[in-house]
């Protein structure tokens, strides 16, 4: 047995005190890590727990369908949430096809010299406008010059503008990511470059557009600045239970101009009010956008290129 | 060899490709647009002979409804917006390139794809709500940790927007890191280094203009934020000497007082001077970190 210890080699890979050091040093910085991580991610549950805690018990379908009444202390929020639906929609329709055709443009004919550069740059810098600066822009231009008035139309045509960054973000990675195999196989049996997009490029890409085009949405939905002076405004009645109760040219309430309506302008609001609108409004945003990541990581794990 | 097609497809075609070079080149037209019809509602305003532009800058008295003598310097409003996305970025900058490091280097598989998902949703959270939060939840919990008057303050602003800004620096900074080339870790953990080690020495040196534009970029979404701090600063016009006094932003007062502006008055133009004031700053930011990117791409 004595034997057995003394044959036993001295340890090559042991633990010195430097490398001791070094483990230790590499548990303290993978600790503090977490703890940020931590302090990022936990405020989110506490935030969406609260917020849902103060207000649940005031949404009820019958919430949802009624028209704030009593000075917008009493009823529920009908033309409020049609608003919000009216504008992503409007918006939407002129966004999502310039945004694509915009993103085909970059990803599919632009060359690479100083002018494209200049065309992404400016997307960048759309992106990075103050939302409270769209909203002068969408007051002079849409309301003022081009003499719509404050309105439906003129607050979505803000809000478009605003939100196109996303959408021809998104669709340039989703045209990025079909193989330029593919392109080249449909020029070579003739197929124009128009056609080449048309049959294959857009179809191959449709849901990584698709994504962009959900995440815009709910982009879209919480927004303020940017409707606040083009149309959106502080009370409106309409009829309850008519999708169709808005036209373009009306003006019309929004979820979130109604939070900050409520929140800062009526006094003697009941407590559970503001909170109600605050969990409608997220649940909203961060179900559509949920829908968006999941719906992208499916499409990443069924790809066939 | 004759064409198969008809003459309607092929001018279709010529048509549609016209379409996707106007739409092309609509980011550009928007950019100006922008620019132009801001300007074009403030400038009259600065030909007027009571319009100073060094008073415009550097007063910080902000009276536009006095009755006896309207002022409108606003500097008080330029350091309301600086406090607070200073205090905001000392927060922000560790928490969300600390965050950006653990992401991408020290988590794998199922951890790292939820995490990715939280910062996303965090990200997707409305500034309103943010202010409402900041209004009903920040403000009580300031006043009771900090036993202080108003809980509407600097601080409370900064948390909201560090809060706000750092997904944008995890999602950069995490592609920054992820940019650098896998040769370089190898060679660190060939050399012996611990994980910590290989971010401290390699990494981060590697990686930090990619960085520097990620913190860049939370800068420019927390100078243009609106409505979370017009709910949460307090709105008193003040240059602010701790971070729990009350300030007021740019944004925040294009937000409150256009409203009551009547249209084409010189409080109105005023307004408007002040978007052109926010734009440039951000314009600025922006480039600056779209060409700190580029740099690395070049590399």
């Amino acid at each position: 047995m004595t034997m057995h210890a003394q044959i036993q080699p001295a340890p090559q890979f042991g633990e010195t005190p430097f490398t001791r050091k070094k483990r230790r040093n590499e548990k303290i910085a993978q600790g503090i890590f977490a703890v940020m991580v931590a302090c990022i991610v936990i405020p989110l549950f506490l935030i969406v727990g609260y917020l849902i805690k103060e207000g649940v018990s005031l949404i009820s379908w019958e919430f949802l369908t009624t028209n704030p009444t009593g000075g917008m202390r009493k009823g529920g929020i009908w033309s409020a949430l049609l608003g919000t639906f009216w504008l992503v929609g409007t918006s939407l329709c002129i966004s999502a096809p310039i945004g694509v055709l915009a993103a085909v443009y970059l990803n599919e004919y632009a060359k690479d010299n100083w002018f494209n550069r200049v065309v992404n740059l400016a997307v960048v810098n759309l992106a990075g406008v103050p939302s409270i600066v769209h909203a002068l822009f969408g007051l002079g231009a849409f309301v003022l010059f081009a003499g719509m008035g404050r309105s439906i139309i003129a607050a979505s045509l803000t809000l478009a503008i605003m939100t196109m960054p996303v959408i021809i973000a998104s669709t340039k990675e989703a045209l990025a990511a079909v193989p330029r195999q593919f392109r080249e196989a449909c020029w070579n049996v003739g197929a124009t470059k128009w056609q080449t997009i048309w049959r294959i490029v857009l179809p191959n890409s449709i849901s990584g557009i698709l994504t962009g085009v959900i995440l815009q949405v709910s982009r879209t939905a919480g927004e303020t600045a940017p409707i606040m002076f083009t149309g959106a405004v502080f009370y409106r009645k309409i009829e309850e239970g008519n999708l169709f109760a808005y036209g373009l040219g009306d003006q019309c309430m929004a979820l979130s101009m109604h939070l900050f309506t409520v929140t800062t302008q009526v006094t003697n609001a009941p407590h559970a009010l503001p909170f109600a609108i605050a969990t409608v409004l997220l649940a909203f945003v961060l179900l559509v956008n949920l829908t968006a990541i999941l719906f992208r990581s499916w499409l990443r794990s069924r790809k066939k290129w | 060899m004759t064409s198969s097609r008809s003459a309607l497809s092929i001018y279709g075609e010529k048509a549609i490709e016209w379409l996707i070079r106007i739409c092309g080149v609509s980011a550009i037209i928007f950019v100006f647009a922008i620019f132009f019809f801001v300007f074009r509602e403030g400038a009259p305003f600065l030909a007027d002979e009571k319009f100073s532009l060094w008073k415009f800058l550097t007063s910080t008295e902000w009276y536009p409804t006095s009755m006896s003598n309207i002022r409108y310097g606003t500097f008080a409003l330029i350091a309301g917006t600086l406090s607070v996305t200073g205090v905001a970025m000392l927060i922000a900058v560790p928490f969300g390139l600390g965050a950006a490091i653990f992401v991408s280097e020290f988590c794998t598989g199922k951890l790292r794809e939820f995490l990715k998902v939280i910062i996303e949703l965090l990200a997707a959270i409305p500034s309103i709500v943010w202010g409402f939060i900041g209004l009903t939840v920040m403000n009580p919990v300031i006043q009771t940790v900090f036993h202080v008057q108003v809980g509407l303050n600097v601080l409370n602003a900064a948390i909201l927007l560090a809060l706000m800004s750092i997904p944008v620096m995890v999602s950069i900074g995490e592609d920054a890191l992820k940019a650098v080339p896998d040769s370089y870790r190898e060679a660190a953990i060939a050399l012996g280094a611990t994980r910590w080690q290989l971010i401290w020495r390699a990494l981060l040196p590697a990686a930090k203009n990619g960085l520097l534009a990620a913190v860049l970029l939370g800068v420019g979404r927390a100078v243009g934020e609106t409505m979370a701090v017009l709910m949460a600063t307090g709105h008193a016009v003040n240059v602010p000497h701790s971070i729990f006094d009350s300030v007021r932003t740019l944004t925040a007062t294009i937000a409150a007082e256009l409203g009551e502006a009547s249209e084409g008055s010189p409080h109105y133009r005023v307004l408007f001077l002040i978007g052109i004031l926010l734009f440039t700053i951000t314009f600025i930011v922006n480039l600056v970190a779209d060409f700190v990117v580029k740099g690395i791409k070049n590399k």
